[in-house]
């Protein structure tokens, strides 16, 4: 770290969420806080963690700070290294492979320009290819930040991805005209449920 | 086909708020007070008359499991872990049922909680379903401020929390014991059993893990009676499932069936069909990408359910359902999941922490062709040696599905390597 860089410490509301992760777990348990807190940390700076925040985290909790790195490091959600605005996680598992995701990696490469692992020089967007995201029935999925991105074609991954540039509003799910996870057209089941507003 | 009037999950699709106002009138939290004060012992034998086995993969009696906690608890708490870690390929139900009826999960929660006597609910969701996290979250305030959860539980007596815990991103985390690892803030690496978690889990506590589906049906199950759930399916094989339908249909969804629906029927009926229809089917994996994959000729007549899948040497697993067309690689398709199960290998067990990166290895080989045809037997006794020879179950996963690729496709494989041969040559002459 430079001797000028901004110490860290929890913003006010991390404090709070953090302190409310605590209290979930039996008295003398803190320990069980430290993934949502890493969490807590990492949104807060930017989406990634330092050495320093590690050590910050193991103070507030009582551990050794090597156990809040284990723990920091086996867990594919942090990230150690600056992300961009936008990370982009293409799902690559077989049912979204099957789907076409190697077209919809290539279409992310070729318009944002970088390869995987790598971030745009704007900063803006980082490119990784995940495991299972765990949407198979609406692949190929992305997921960017907190949604997910459902049922993409190369066209409108890449309409999706310059709204995002653009910073206009974009819409989470199927990206097709479709009710979440229901089969596409006329429904199977449900019928005296479905479209049936309460 | 299964009739709505006897689908458990109503909301499965969204169409209506997940809300409590809109769970309510779909009947959620229903004179929950009421079964609670038929006691323990009448819902766990309710539980194991319904015949419900475990909707995770392993299948193990749900009503069973919940027996094994100890009746005593005045040494300390017990606990439920809801496992929400879904990542299996091909699985994507029970996040339709946590962001869509996520009070049919909460109530389920605080019954099977009380039946094994278990102080709280510890909800573990994976990290990526973050927005599913927070619809969670938001249902479990509902229910507290409603007096359905915290102290006199539905004015019952009995005092009962539920809390949502995040992964952050591990596959391995699915394996109970790693779950509880993960749980208690530590890597997600699977515990030797035994001790099993019903006698020490949880910060050293009993504790019983189950799947999402198993504990939101089993409202339900309590309220309609045992013997409405076990007259649906088969013996041994009852109930309601949630399948999941993936890969080259024509509309793939999810869809709650009764169990033991045949493949054909539930892909033609509810997935419009495979592209290109049934003749151009080349194989499905039949319960999320550890299980064994199923060539076409079986597919024909199999029935989706526990007992008629492991008869065909494969399994119900998830009832994820992954369809591949004629049009598929079928040595990628597989070699992809090796990929998956080397990058999910959590390193605690040498077999399966270098054993899944060699076959990995050897089927990106395969894939080619560029291997010789004696590897093929060489990549099966890599497989048989991881199979069974770690603490859990992520070795055996890992070699299923080469295991079935062999079994079925062997030919294609060959076929592969001598493709790739005939092409060299023609390239060195």
């Amino acid at each position: 770290m430079s001797g000028n860089a901004e110490k860290f410490e929890f913003s006010s509301e991390t404090a709070a969420s953090a302190e409310m992760h605590v209290a979930k777990y039996p008295a003398g348990k803190q320990q069980s806080a430290v993934m949502p807190i890493l969490d807590l940390a990492q949104r807060q700076n930017s989406g990634w963690l330092t050495q320093e925040i590690i050590e910050y985290i193991a103070d507030y909790l009582g551990m050794a700070p090597m156990k809040v790195l284990e723990v920091a490091t086996f867990y594919t959600m942090y990230n150690h290294k600056p992300v961009g605005k936008h990370h982009v996680q293409v799902c690559g598992t077989t049912p979204c492979w099957l789907r076409g995701s190697d077209d919809i990696m290539n279409a992310c490469k070729k318009h944002l320009g970088i390869e995987k692992g790598e971030t745009t020089a704007d900063g803006l967007f980082t490119l990784s290819e995940v495991e299972c995201a765990g949407a198979c029935v609406n692949a190929p999925v992305v997921a960017i930040g907190d949604d997910y991105f459902e049922d993409l074609s190369p066209e409108s991954m890449i309409e999706l991805l310059n709204k995002l540039k653009n910073g206009e509003a974009v819409q989470a799910g199927p990206q097709i005209d479709r009710q979440t996870s229901a089969p596409i057209g006329k429904a199977t089941s449900l019928t005296d449920f479905v479209g049936k507003e309460t | 086909m299964l009739q709505d009037k006897d689908r458990i999950f109503t909301n499965l699709y969204g169409a209506q708020s997940w809300g409590l106002d809109a769970a309510m009138k779909r009947g959620d939290w229903d004179g929950t007070k009421d079964i609670l004060a038929k006691g323990q012992d009448w819902i766990i034998s309710e539980m194991k008359e319904s015949g419900l086995r475990g909707r995770g993969g392993a299948g193990f009696p749900t009503g069973l499991k919940w027996s094994f906690m100890p009746k005593d608890v005045s040494s300390g708490p017990s606990y439920l872990v809801v496992n929400a870690d879904e990542g299996e390929p091909g699985t994507c139900k029970d996040r339709d049922l946590m962001r869509h009826d996520p009070h049919k999960l909460i109530e389920g929660c605080l019954l099977a909680g009380f039946a094994m006597n278990a102080s709280a609910a510890y909800i573990y969701i994976r990290g990526e379903f973050y927005r599913e996290a927070e619809v969670l979250n938001a249902a479990i305030e509902e229910a507290r401020a409603k007096g359905f959860l915290g102290k006199n539980a539905c004015g019952s007596g009995y005092d009962f929390d539920v809390f949502v815990h995040r992964g952050a991103g591990a596959y391995i985390c699915g394996e109970e014991t790693a779950l509880i690892e993960s749980l208690e803030g530590k890597k997600g690496q699977p515990r030797l059993k035994p001790p099993f978690p019903a006698n020490v889990g949880a910060w050293g506590r009993p504790t019983t893990v189950n799947n999402v589906e198993s504990i939101a049906v089993a409202p339900t199950i309590l309220r309609r009676g045992a013997a409405w759930f076990a007259g649906l399916g088969r013996p041994n094989n009852v109930g309601t499932k949630v399948f999941c339908i993936s890969g080259h249909v024509n509309n793939p969804c999810n869809v709650e069936e009764e169990m033991g629906i045949p493949l054909k029927e539930l892909i033609e009926t509810h997935a419009g069909g495979v592209r290109g229809g049934w003749d151009n089917l080349l194989a499905v994996i039949p319960g999320g990408s550890s299980v064994p994959v199923l060539p076409k000729d079986i597919c024909d007549t199999v029935l989706m359910d526990f007992d008629s899948l492991k008869d065909v040497q494969s399994g119900l697993g998830t009832a994820a359902v992954i369809v591949m067309d004629k049009s598929t690689d079928i040595i990628k398709a597989i070699a992809r999941l090796a990929e998956f199960y080397k990058h999910e290998s959590c390193g605690q067990c040498t077999p399966c922490r270098e054993g899944t990166g060699w076959m990995w290895r050897i089927m990106e080989r395969l894939v080619t062709g560029e291997a010789d045809k004696s590897e093929i037997d060489m990549l099966l006794e890599v497989s048989k040696q991881i199979e069974g020879h770690t603490i859990c179950a992520l070795g055996d996963a890992a070699a299923w599905p080469i295991q079935g690729l062999m079994r079925h496709f062997r030919p294609t494989v060959e076929a592969r390597i001598d493709a790739y041969r005939s092409s060299n040559a023609v390239a060195a002459e």
